[in-house]
């Protein structure tokens, strides 16, 4: 018995869904965009995220030793900074190293290299580049170079300068972006995806709505609650398949354009490359959305109407 | 078999539908209830189906009460009742077979015999040639047949007509009688409602007249007249 009512209420939706074509497409349209919001925020977040990661990438200390320092003292130095458990990596370049950037660096600036083969020798000291685990630590690995900065085995400093305090504004600016970014953007996605939801709820109501009387006639002809759903909810469901078809498919064209337009503003993020590279994610969110949106929707609004 | 035990009911605004109506009707009996808009005819049909429930009394079918049914023996009780309604209350996006197809399938029928009975019924009400045919294609008086099709395919013990000629033409109407006479010949219990002073006259069963929601007449064989 429950092949044949399973059967019979796929069959019977799948005739509404058909035979209330303009209702259907409307309903169809409608989820789409529900759907398209719901991309979007995916989409949003991803791109916010790796664009936010590449920038704290780009955040780091540099320190720059005077050029008589001792090799020793700077890999000690090195050493003690990598035991801080607010550092996740600390790179050594020496002096030579230092000279070598620099001359690749001006290589075209002639009158830059002319100067300096008349200094003689390497004026430059060598640097270690720090990263922190997170940007609002920049601080406390500041506060202890400072603490370190006196400390050489000749009793005199070996630390040149240490270019936090000149970055100090916008590391400072971009942790507070960051965090605002993350807080706004989940408040944002949430209200979208509430609204594009009860638009879409709204919709499938209408459509149960027109088919009220028929729903009482069913209960009065002895029709179990299960059975009068089911179409309805096939019915929901079918929406939300197709829907998620057409968004997929809308999806391609929508993100090769953004993906060109804004290549080189979004770091390191081409929106098309990240949306084929993770289609398999994209269309399983998308299509439970889809499926989970029609389904409710048409159990919720079915409810009132089956108290006869 | 059916038996309405003092049934009163009062809408919120204080308006009286039914007042203390005590009824009994037999199995295999033709009964009419006859009495102007407002006498409480529909109410009290309402009440056998538990769509309403009464303020006061008790409704009975086979002496279970049918307002205290779970959902589930509410829902074989209407199956065991056959509704037909003065707006025909077809679904408009099924075709005449389907219509008369879903009441079998919410009954849990096989596919067998809901091909053998729909043509069969169909046959019965004379609209073997509309089968494939959506409502809104169909005249009144096919509406309205399809609808006593649709009630009598689960062979229901009781068949009960709303004014079921209240939208048709006088020789539609006959036809509709004439269908009801037969069903009931064959067994089924008939309950109608109706304004029509002809169709009282020419059945000469029992008739019981309403008036501002009281019974004021009950006669055996009875004519129209309040």
């Amino acid at each position: 018995m429950f092949w044949t009512n399973f059967k019979r209420i796929a069959r019977t939706g799948f005739m509404n869904f058909w035979r209330n074509g303009t209702v259907s497409l409307a309903s169809v349209f409608m989820m789409t965009v529900t759907l398209l919001v719901i991309g979007f925020i995916l989409f949003g977040s991803a791109v916010l995220n790796t664009s936010l990661n590449t920038l704290r990438d780009k955040v780091d200390i540099t320190v720059t030793f005077v050029p008589t320092a001792a090799e020793t003292d700077i890999l000690s130095m090195k050493h003690s900074l990598e035991t801080l458990s607010e550092v996740s990596l600390v790179t050594y370049t020496s002096r030579e190293d230092a000279l070598t950037a620099f001359t690749a660096r001006h290589q075209n600036d002639q009158s830059i290299l002319t100067a300096l083969a008349e200094l003689n020798g390497n004026p430059l000291g060598a640097e270690l580049d720090v990263k922190a685990k997170d940007p609002s630590q920049y601080q406390s690995i500041a506060d202890f170079l400072q603490s370190q900065s006196t400390l050489s085995t000749s009793g005199v400093s070996i630390v040149d300068h240490v270019n936090f305090y000149q970055n100090k504004v916008a590391i400072d600016r971009l942790s507070s972006i960051i965090r605002a970014a993350d807080k706004l953007g989940l408040a944002i996605a949430i209200a979208f995806i509430i609204l594009s939801i009860l638009i879409a709820f709204n919709t499938i109501r209408l459509t149960i709505y027109i088919a009220r009387e028929e729903i009482s006639v069913m209960r009065l002809v002895g029709a179990s609650t299960a059975y009068i759903q089911g179409p309805f909810v096939t019915v929901g469901i079918m929406y939300g398949l197709l829907a998620t078809l057409a968004s997929l498919i809308l999806f391609l064209p929508i993100t090769y354009w953004i993906g060109k337009v804004t290549a080189n503003f979004f770091i390191g993020l081409n929106l098309f490359s990240y949306y084929l590279h993770n289609f398999p994610q994209v269309f399983l969110v998308l299509l439970g959305s889809g499926a989970f949106i029609g389904a409710v929707s048409s159990l919720w609004a079915i409810r009132r109407y089956l108290k006869v | 078999m059916i038996f309405f035990d003092r049934v009163s009911k009062v809408y919120p605004d204080d308006s009286v539908a039914l007042s203390d109506i005590t009824i009994t009707i037999e199995p295999k009996e033709f009964v009419s209830i006859v009495g102007p808009s407002g006498a409480g005819k529909t109410t009290l049909l309402k009440m056998l189906l538990a769509e309403e429930y009464p303020t006061e009394g008790e409704v009975f079918y086979e002496s279970k009460n049918v307002h205290d049914l779970s959902k589930k023996d509410l829902n074989e009780l209407r199956r065991k009742i056959g509704m037909v309604f003065q707006d025909f209350r077809l679904i408009p996006g099924k075709t005449v077979y389907e219509n008369i197809a879903f009441t079998m399938e919410a009954a849990g029928r096989s596919d067998a015999e809901i091909e053998q009975d729909v043509p069969h019924v169909l046959e019965l009400v004379d609209l073997a040639s509309k089968v494939w045919n959506f409502p809104h294609e169909l005249s009144g008086g096919e509406k309205q047949r399809v609808a006593i099709a649709r009630a009598l395919v689960n062979q229901p013990d009781v068949l009960v007509a709303d004014e079921p000629t209240g939208n048709l033409d006088p020789v539609n109407t006959y036809d509709i009688v004439q269908i009801l006479k037969k069903i009931n010949d064959f067994g089924t219990t008939v309950i109608l409602t109706t304004h029509n002073k002809g169709i009282i006259d020419s059945l000469g069963k029992r008739v019981i007249a309403m008036d501002k929601g009281k019974v004021v007449r009950d006669d055996k064989e009875g004519k129209y007249f309040i």
